[in-house]
């Protein structure tokens, strides 16, 4: 058994459960009617990827475990999701600009990932890279309208630049996982990803007539199931039926 | 034990046909096979003789919640033609594409109201705000459209709105 596989496959998975639980929490109170519809489809999208690594992940781990054992039955220190994905939505700025900064960093990944010489998570990643894309051309769109709108917005979104700023970093750092992925040329390398990155958000910033902020130091954790308090209160509330009625179906 | 069964039989071709049956909840003028979501048809030949379908199945979109529906109404549509097991398998790669999707369908969803997929090119690429390709009302034929919102009704699909017959309308983006 590949201990590594597993982790690095969890991972992939609780990054999409979590912003995908998160952008759900707009449902019914999106500022007009079709961007409710849009975030809900993005949500929609990323638990159908978490759905897909958590098969795979259970696949590999044998013993039981099934997609929903590894979403609903795991505790906080399992979690293995970066923490800008667990952060609270605050505000319509600070919401798309997560996702700007996590889809870019998505788009990217799945892009190298698809050359995986692990043909289930190659296969993952190019069905994924497909729904990023849109992901990414909506967001990017997003953080370009409230940069270069109205001197509200701007604020707004520059107030949710300096919040999500410093997790950022944490995706580019490997965890222990990523680097023996990587070793066994199953994994991405997170450096090329990051140059990627950041030459895409310099694009959009410029667009928005925002600056990338020149703090560097980075919050980290996430990877190695150290959380923010944020994930305790997302678990209890997404994992509650299946903890208090065990093999609850409808 | 199972052996499998040459591929352009008969029985195999009655299983197509009977696949031809299944449609999609969310878009019910389409069958399952004018969306290109049915990648293989095999048949394995039970102890007992009797032949049991494998059908592999693939995922328009990895959230499509339609899949387990549409995995539903292909067990009913073998088990009501006679066969007592089956086996519906899903497959990623390669990953489903509107490309798959035929001329006749594209028909299809026009009659019923959605604008057919256009074949892809620049539109999925992730730049912002880039040029949208000339979508046609399905309504009136009008070339004078606009895109309101790359997320529609189903993750399949865009919202549109015609500015000759001022109707909104959905378009099955290409993907
Ligand atoms: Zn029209």
């Amino acid at each position: 058994m590949n201990q590594s596989l597993i982790d690095y496959t969890l991972q992939l998975a609780d990054n999409a459960l979590i912003i995908g639980h998160r952008n759900s929490e707009w449902c019914g109170h999106g500022p007009v009617l079709e961007q409710d519809i849009a975030i809900s489809n993005i949500a929609l999208d990323f638990i159908g990827q978490a759905r897909n690594f958590y098969q795979y992940a259970a696949e590999l781990l044998g013993n039981g475990a099934t997609e929903d054992s590894l979403a609903f039955l795991r505790d906080v220190p399992e979690f293995k999701n970066v923490l800008i994905t667990e952060l609270p939505n605050g505000d319509w700025a600070q919401t798309t600009l997560r996702q700007f900064l996590f889809s870019t960093y998505q788009y990217y990944f799945y892009q190298q990932l698809q050359n995986s010489t692990d043909t289930r998570l190659a296969a993952i990643a190019a069905k994924s890279l497909k729904e990023v894309t849109y992901h990414l051309r909506w967001s990017s769109e997003w953080v370009i309208r409230l940069g270069d709108g109205t001197e509200e917005s701007k604020h707004r979104l520059l107030t949710a630049l300096d919040e999500l700023w410093n997790f950022t970093g944490e995706m580019f750092l490997p965890a222990a996982y990523e680097t023996a992925l990587l070793q066994e040329n199953m994994g991405v390398d997170l450096s090329i990803i990051h140059q990627h990155w950041n030459q895409k958000v310099q694009e959009v910033f410029a667009e928005a007539s925002i600056q990338i902020p020149k703090k560097s130091w980075a919050q980290q954790g996430g990877k190695t199931g150290i959380h923010t308090e944020h994930l305790g209160y997302i678990l209890a509330e997404m994992q509650f039926l299946q903890r208090a009625y065990p093999g609850a179906e409808w | 034990m199972t052996i499998a069964i040459q591929h352009t039989s008969p029985e195999e071709k009655k299983i197509w046909n009977l696949l031809e049956t299944v449609t999609d909840p969310e878009v019910p003028v389409l069958t399952i096979l004018d969306l290109g979501i049915v990648r293989s048809v095999e048949l394995a030949q039970l102890d007992n003789h009797q032949l049991k379908p494998i059908i592999t199945i693939t995922p328009t979109y990895s959230g499509c919640p339609a899949m387990d529906v549409i995995s539903m109404n292909i067990r009913m549509a073998l088990l009501q033609a006679g066969y007592q097991q089956m086996e519906i398998k899903q497959a990623l790669s390669p990953a489903w594409t509107t490309d798959w999707m035929s001329e006749e369908a594209k028909n299809k969803l026009k009659a019923y109201g959605i604008a057919p997929p256009q074949y892809k090119q620049a539109v999925c690429t992730p730049e912002a705000f880039q040029d949208e390709e000339a979508i046609q009302c399905p309504q009136c034929n009008s070339w004078n459209t606009a895109l309101v919102s790359q997320f529609g009704s189903t993750a399949c699909k865009a919202l549109y709105k015609c500015n000759d017959c001022k109707e909104p309308f959905d378009y099955f983006k290409c993907h």
